[in-house]
């Protein structure tokens, strides 16, 4: 390997380490605020991509439809609770915010994709109607599944983490078929610069997670919402003794996520071929990222990330085939190492 | 025929009598081939299911990556029988060598993980293992090895389902069978002791790194022997049933079964195989379509049952059938308690002999001495250079305002929490620094301030796993049985210690059905079960009624007439003052005030901590 291949490899390494950073920076956003480790992260980057993929060959993208489901499920549920009046936090206003984001969104969304000429949108339009279909999904999940197990242990949360990947793996070979999809580049624009080919997808790639990134912490140190999920995420308990409804930031921790995921989904698309089973191997990945950042620093967790990509490009370039056997053996001292520095036989189990 | 049926045990030989009958009847009678093609497939995901009970059900390890222990045992005997012509036992034998040996070198990394680390290292290995089935040039990549031979038992050629079906069966049945009687051992007893804390296991002697590691061997093992069937009976093999999906599948079948249940396991797994099967039906022809229903389904099944019931369908069914049976015994059985099955070591009283005994240390030698102690959290000073020492057969108190420091002085001096600076001898020997373990092998015995039990294991087996070290049998004399004089004698040491503390008629309880004060007593006898030198208790007294406390002061006395020393962290002052010899007072860390109970009463300085001085 000499060191004109070397930066190519950087290259690529940096920029699929730039979306497996987002990745992290959403495993840990959810991690943090709900103990739930959302394996299914890498199915919101599939169906992301995917979505985008099917709206660009014309066709409508059955995300919709499975928005729509869960939407009426969510709301079924809402609309149970408010007749019970079990839940004291239900009342008209919530249930009506419920029926908008539940009913009134994925209707009007299902709408728009039915009615507007798909194929010939503009690509920001196309990228927003994927976030607007495949993002509350994410919100979704967390009511529909994590919320009524909310005060259960990580590894329980966990297992229901497995099961709803499950569920999302099989929904996705339903609605896309096994057929691997390619969505179309953000742009064409290529130049030299040194020994390097540049594209102007590796660099618009680069520059949105760098630009999300920016965004996201700003969100956290800049609005109200921001810093009731930190305050959540440090300690539920004295959150919502200061008043933050908890249940609000979970939800909020799984649209962000949901957001991220899909949106990695549109920026790796272009870049791969991705078939339906595809986002649970880049999830991980993140994942990797993430724990090296011991799921609890977003700046480790996206530097580790990055490291993730350029492991796996040198990898690709000297044992193919064995790429991930390395990347995934690496997690193995990874996590012996971040489990024995921050937890003690103590941490576990109160003496 | 009622009466008989109305033993648990008799009941437990009628169902093997009839699954035996089950599993010959399959083999001779016409059954549609269909039938045993799904029983095979029952028979092998139950053993994997099996190990998964004891790992993730019993110990409390969750592992996603049992399907990568199922390939192993597949490509070996697959590898072995169609590249060099071997037969298909000696593919067993290397399977499960190969088997044994990844799993120490990734037990040894894995089980060192805590909490949610552990079963994501397990999902990472599982991939790793998987792409490398694929990858590897010598097991033919992607597309597998085919031309597989059958096995040969006796010179009869396991050609059809139905005969390796009756091969299949009798091994799950002899995995039931040595599951059972491991659990039902000392062993046994430490895995089950694994899922209430490493802590407390490792205070009554169990070495919980390596019990960890055994019952990951021994899962990956039963995978191994499921993949070797898997690959003689589809005489082919490629890497996608030993993805990392598929093991997803066998923990959702634990799961689902009821995963602290061995019958569980069985019954997740059929479950969760004729419902694929059916759904596998069904679906593509309502939908129209083909895809991958069954995940789907299950994968809801899962969530939907994680939130009604959690502990799985298993014990559902079991309180069900519990009702019914109950309902036609009508009202002429008392109500009762929870009750365990009778452990294998009550059955033949007449086989225990007397467990060895510790010699007591002489009255008024030094048995516990804590020189300048000092534990910093951070800048806070838990425990400020505290000196002290414990004579044989002393009763000491250590007492103090709350935030003293007493409960950083009692993880001190039990191995728990390591100091950062100061000496502790124990027994003669420098002991700081060594493990709550090695405190337990040298004569320390300790309850807990939160009591820490069993609770869905009897009264009388939580205390034998106090007398963890008084035996020596391993887990392979656990399965064969061959350890009957000692369990014998374990249970008759356990249930002397019981009737002392007076708990003896509530032997066979669930501990957890025992009240509040009941349970730390059943602590003591625990702590007793292990032939102390020196008793470490945690505010014994808590939540006891006025007689129950004066009964437990007289087993103390007694025992300190016997030459075992005490050390008591206590609040009730009453209880304290007419029991201990002597007092340590501690306040902020630091010791106060030291003598017999008169002397501390009247310390200025003891009045100042406990009622606030003149300003």
């Amino acid at each position: 390997m000499d060191a004109s291949i070397a930066l190519i490899l950087a290259q690529d390494g940096i920029t699929t380490g730039a979306v497996y950073a987002l990745l992290a920076v959403g495993l840990v956003l959810v991690f943090a605020v709900t103990q739930v480790i959302f394996i299914p992260q890498g199915e919101m980057v599939a169906y992301g991509a995917l979505t985008i993929a099917t709206m660009q060959s014309g066709v409508f993208p059955s995300t919709a439809w499975l928005l729509l489901a869960m939407g009426a499920a969510v709301f079924a549920m809402d609309l149970w609770n408010w007749l019970r009046r079990a839940n004291a936090g239900t009342d008209h206003v919530t249930l009506a915010r419920s029926a908008l984001f539940n009913l009134a969104w994925p209707a009007l969304a299902c709408m728009l994709l039915k009615t507007l000429p798909l194929q010939a949108l503009a690509l920001p339009v196309q990228v927003l109607l994927t976030l607007a279909v495949v993002a509350p999904i994410g919100p979704m999940l967390y009511r529909l599944a994590f919320e009524p197990l909310a005060q259960s242990s990580v590894l329980v949360l966990l297992i229901v983490a497995v099961a709803v990947h499950f569920v999302m793996l099989g929904l996705g070979l339903l609605m896309f078929g096994a057929e691997g999809m390619r969505s179309l580049p953000f742009s064409e624009l290529r130049f030299e610069l040194g020994p390097l080919a540049m594209t102007g997808q590796g660099l618009s790639v680069i520059a949105a997670s760098v630009l999300i990134m920016v965004a996201l912490s700003m969100f956290f140190n800049v609005t109200v919402a921001g810093k009731a999920l930190r305050a959540t995420a440090v300690n539920r308990l004295g959150a919502r003794l200061v008043g933050i409804d908890v249940r609000r930031s979970g939800r909020l921790a799984f649209l962000l996520a949901g957001l991220i995921g899909a949106f990695s989904g549109v920026l790796i698309g272009p870049v791969t071929t991705l078939y339906y089973d595809s986002g649970f191997l880049i999830g991980l990945k993140g994942f990797v990222g993430a724990i090296i950042g011991g799921l609890a620093s977003y700046p480790i967790a996206a530097g580790g990330a990055v490291l993730v990509g350029l492991i796996e490009a040198y990898a690709s370039f000297s044992a193919s085939a064995y790429k991930e056997v390395l990347v995934f053996t690496l997690i193995v001292p990874v996590l012996a190492w971040r489990s024995l520095t921050s937890h003690s036989l103590l941490a576990d189990e109160e003496v | 025929m009622q009466a008989w049926l109305r033993s648990r045990d008799n009941l437990a030989r009628a169902g093997w009598a009839l699954w035996m009958l089950a599993i010959v009847c399959g083999a001779l009678v016409p059954v549609p081939e269909f039938w045993i093609t799904l029983a095979n497939y029952i028979g092998l995901y139950s053993l994997v299911a099996l190990g998964l009970v004891l790992m993730t059900g019993i110990a409390g390890m969750t592992s996603f990556g049992q399907a990568a222990f199922v390939g192993l045992g597949a490509y070996a005997s697959a590898v072995l029988t169609t590249s060099y012509a071997a037969s298909p036992w000696i593919g067993l034998l290397a399977g499960l060598a190969l088997v044994v040996l990844t799993a120490c070198a990734l037990g040894l990394i894995t089980m060192r993980l805590s909490g949610h680390y552990l079963p994501l290292g397990t999902i990472a290995w599982g991939l790793s293992l998987f792409y490398l089935f694929g990858n590897l040039e010598m097991l033919n990549k992607f597309d597998g090895i085919t031309g597989i031979p059958a096995i040969n038992v006796l010179g009869l050629n396991l050609q059809s389902g139905r005969h390796i079906y009756v091969l299949i069966w009798l091994t799950v049945a002899l995995a039931v069978i040595a599951i059972t009687h491991l659990l039902d051992s000392r062993s046994g007893r430490a895995i089950r002791a694994l899922k209430g804390g490493v802590v407390m296991a490792e205070s009554c002697g169990v070495n919980t790194a390596r019990t960890k590691l055994l019952v990951f061997v021994l899962a990956a093992v039963l995978a191994g022997i499921s993949g070797w069937l898997y690959a003689h009976l589809q005489r082919a093999v490629n890497p996608t049933p030993f993805g990392l999906n598929a093991g997803i599948g066998y923990l959702f079948m634990a799961v689902i079964g009821g995963a602290a249940h061995v019958w569980g396991a069985l019954f997740g797994a059929a479950l969760m195989t004729l419902l694929n099967d059916w759904l596998q039906e069904l679906l593509p022809r309502l939908f129209g379509q083909s895809g991958n229903f069954e995940m789907i389904v299950s994968g809801m099944l899962l969530l939907l049952l994680l939130q009604r019931a959690p502990a799985g369908l298993w014990p559902l069914l079991l309180r069900m059938g519990q009702w019914l049976w109950r309902g036609r015994r009508r009202a002429d059985a008392p109500p009762s308690h929870p009750q365990a099955v009778t452990p294998a070591g009550m059955r033949s009283p007449q086989a225990a002999r007397a467990l060895a005994q510790r010699d007591k240390p002489a009255a008024g030698t030094t048995v516990l001495e804590v020189r300048q102690a000092r534990k910093t959290f951070g800048g806070l000073v838990a425990v400020n250079d505290v000196s002290f020492s414990l004579q044989a057969g002393e009763i000491l108190g250590l007492i103090g305002p709350n935030g003293a420091g007493k409960s950083t002085m009692f993880n001190l001096l039990s191995g728990v929490l390591p100091l950062s600076a100061g000496e502790v001898h124990f027994m003669g020997q420098r002991a700081d620094g060594r493990p709550s373990r090695w405190m337990a092998r040298a004569g320390m015995a300790r309850t807990f301030q939160h009591v820490r039990l069993m609770p869905a294991m009897s009264v009388i087996e939580n205390v034998a796993i106090g007398a963890h070290l008084r035996g020596h049998k391993g887990w392979l004399a656990g399965v064969l049985r061959l350890n009957r004089t000692e369990e014998a004698s374990l249970f008759a040491q356990a249930q002397a210690q019981l009737d002392r503390v007076g708990l003896g008629s509530h032997a066979l309880r669930e501990a957890g059905s025992l009240a509040l004060g009941q349970q730390r007593i059943l602590e003591i006898a625990r702590a007793l079960a292990s032939d102390p030198a020196v008793l470490l208790l945690d505010e014994p007294a808590a939540g006891l009624r006025h007689q129950e406390k004066q009964e437990l002061a007289q087993v103390l006395r007694q025992l300190s007439q016997q030459g075992v020393s005490v050390l008591l962290v206590e609040h009730d002052m009453d209880f304290v003052m007419g029991l201990v010899n002597r007092l340590v007072v501690m306040d902020f860390g630091t010791r106060i005030a030291e003598g017999v109970p008169e002397a501390v009463r009247a310390d200025p300085a003891v009045i100042e901590a406990y009622l606030g001085g003149v300003e």
